[in-house]
């Protein structure tokens, strides 16, 4: 999310920050030899249209739920968080906890059942089965585009990281890991892009757990971090996680508890979760419903410990750093280093040669599993919802297979290109993000209501959809035009733009029910028997009562949430 | 795909841990003589991560073999 700061950072820094070593080259190149290995690997066995986009539906509910979580654990998420928490302090923890954990749970237990009984290949293909051509064209158009677009934001973003951190040439990392993805992904389509995910999230934890374990050595325990931080800004506030909420002025995020709870807790994590095809795609491989229901469930118990080799040094640099770290703006005036350097100078003060090496592969698997996340979605998205829907639909499914390969690769050269588009025009950045909240809070709640609402129809669902969207953007470009507007947007004229966000995804979410309940109870719903497999209420769940209690999704899930809250109470 | 005929991820896996084990563990021999200029250098935590690596990575290994794989 946060990856604009960092790019800003490549046009202002001239000296890089980590040099590296033997051992840490061959590190890196150890990692492009196996993932490139793999992708041929996998090639003979991804022979049909299920092999190379549902990567058979043969997943463990582990192998889908880690790759689940490290689609959305990218490089530029470590390096943004982890500077967040030494701007915010531990509030950015509300971003892995109710903002994922809820909806993760939510995902595994009510919605997993309709999308995998549904035998859906995508979310616009679950939209297609429960409102229409109409509703997936939408939503598939729309989800290609963005795809796409933000792949190449991120290629660009990370390239300019690895300039910032260890002086590479721009082209050389966008050309270098592109094309990497590019063979592995056309190779062995979604379960290449899986194996490589759960790779990189064993890269990760191996890569980044030293930080916290010598962080706190160093520190000497949680408490005297605590003291150190405290005594160094002269405020307590940024160690605590709810406390400091009650009021927009005594945290330093300057947020207020109803807006983590609603904006952020619900609209935001329970749209990006349960409806980002990017992270639902990786479930749909699981091997059987059990699996899939599990898969959300695994991904939560992981996602809540990333604040420790997050969010946690983060902290340590706050506690520890020698130096004051600053805002980007400034660091373009003045020189030094900015907050989003913090996780790369935590490397730099505890890594020698070799683990070094380790640290920055588990950056740049984290940069190449997102864009291949990216790109194997897109080649779904583009084959299922698009071109076998309006363009060729009685082509063979190994014509449907070649189309898929090809487009990915296709996919990596307009991503080269976006990413060519944003070095030119920096500004594009900017709008990204508002891009991509256009149409996530909407689709939430028209995913929400197809599956829970059976008398929402197919004329409902498609109004509702297309309404909260076009509302979205329509309250974007009023603040543009008007920045006045803000005040009555996101409630306050001071209101940041990660708030904005929050509030117009909360108003078009409003406006996408209330026009798909208003259209729904003047159209015709479908019958009982259409819904079948598709509806709440119309859909037989497979009993677990067979199944031993302690292999019970709904037994994990309950682990999962109390953990959650003894997590938010002991950091209260 | 941890069963079957195929070769199971966690096998890809343990290659690389064990790999990057030797490589980060012989860096932790080699800084035990030549300290590297970083903060805790003396609990040499490359020594001992590189030896944690290359355990977990031989484990994988053996036990999601290809032979072991077939045979299950």
């Amino acid at each position: 999310m946060p990856s604009l700061p960092l790019v800003l950072a490549a046009e202002t820094v001239s000296t890089k920050l980590l040099s590296l070593s033997l051992p840490d080259l061959v590190i890196i190149v150890a990692y492009f030899a196996m993932v490139l290995g793999i992708g041929w690997y996998l090639k003979r066995q991804t022979q049909t249209g299920e092999d190379f986009f549902l990567a058979g539906r043969e997943m463990t509910a582990w192998i889908a739920g880690l790759s689940f979580l490290s689609a959305n654990l990218g490089s530029l998420e470590l390096m943004g968080w982890a500077g967040a928490a030494y701007q915010y302090g531990i509030l950015a923890t509300h971003w892995y906890w109710i903002g994922a954990i809820p909806a993760m749970l939510f995902l595994g237990i009510v919605m997993m059942p309709f999308y995998y009984i549904s035998k859906t290949h995508s979310v616009p293909g679950y939209l297609q089965l429960r409102f229409g051509e109409n509703s997936r064209a939408f939503a598939a158009i729309s989800f290609a585009f963005m795809t796409i677009l933000m792949s190449g934001v991120n290629m660009f973003a990370m390239a300019s990281v690895m300039k910032v951190v260890l002086g590479w040439d721009i082209n050389f990392s966008i050309w270098v890991s592109s094309l990497t993805v590019a063979a592995y992904v056309s190779l062995g389509g979604l379960k290449s892009a899986i194996f490589n995910e759960v790779l990189q999230f064993v890269l990760i934890w191996a890569g980044a757990m030293l930080i916290p374990i010598l962080g706190l050595i160093e520190a000497g325990g949680w408490e005297n971090l605590k003291m150190e931080i405290a005594g160094r800004l002269g405020r307590s506030d940024y160690t605590h996680v709810w406390s400091t909420l009650g009021s927009f002025q005594d945290n330093p995020m300057g947020i207020h508890w109803t807006g983590i709870v609603f904006g952020l807790g619900w609209v935001v994590s329970f749209g990006y979760w349960t409806t980002d095809f990017l992270v639902v795609q990786r479930v749909l491989s699981a091997k059987d419903l059990r699996s899939a229901k599990m898969a959300p469930i695994i991904g939560a118990a992981f996602k809540m410990m990333v604040p420790l080799i997050v969010i946690l040094p983060g902290l340590l640099g706050l506690g520890l750093l020698d130096m004051k770290l600053l805002p980007e703006s400034e660091v373009k005036l003045t020189g030094g280093y900015s907050y989003n350097d913090v996780l790369p100078l935590m490397m730099a003060r505890y890594l020698g040669p070799g683990l070094l090496g380790l640290g920055i592969t588990a950056l740049i698997a984290g940069f190449m599993a997102g864009m291949a996340g990216n790109v194997s979605a897109f080649a779904t998205v583009w084959t299922y919802d698009i071109y076998r829907a309006f363009i060729k639909k009685d082509a063979t499914d190994a014509h449907y297979v070649s189309m898929g390969r090809w487009c990915t690769i296709i996919g990596i050269f307009v991503s080269i290109g976006t990413a060519y588009l944003v070095m030119q025009f920096s500004s594009i950045m900017d709008y990204v993000q508002a891009l991509f909240s256009f149409f996530i809070a909407p689709l939430f709640g028209t995913v929400l209501l197809g599956m829970l609402w059976k008398r929402a129809t197919p004329a409902g669902g498609f109004w509702g959809l297309l309404a909260g969207t076009v509302s979205s953007i329509a309250m974007w470009f009023w603040v543009y035009m008007s920045p006045g507007a803000l005040a009555y947007v996101a409630l306050s004229p001071h209101a940041k733009p990660m708030a904005e966000n929050m509030y117009r995804g909360l108003w078009s979410w409003i406006i996408c029910v209330v026009v798909t309940v208003a259209v729904s109870l003047v159209t015709r719903p479908k019958t009982d028997q259409e819904l079948v497999g598709l509806v709440y209420g119309c859909t037989p769940i497979p009993s677990e009562q067979h199944v031993l209690l302690w292999r019970r999704p709904i037994l994990w899930a309950g682990v999962v949430g109390a953990a959650f809250i003894a997590l938010n109470v002991i950091f209260w | 795909m941890t069963s079957g005929s195929h070769l199971s991820i966690w096998f890809f896996v343990g290659i690389l841990l064990a790999f990057y084990g030797l490589i980060i563990a012989g860096a932790g021999i080699y800084g035990w003589f030549v300290p590297p200029q970083v903060h805790l250098a003396q609990y040499h935590a490359d020594l001992w991560w590189g030896l944690l690596l290359l355990a977990i990575g031989v484990f994988y290994c053996y036990h999601f073999a290809p032979r072991k794989a077939r045979a299950r």
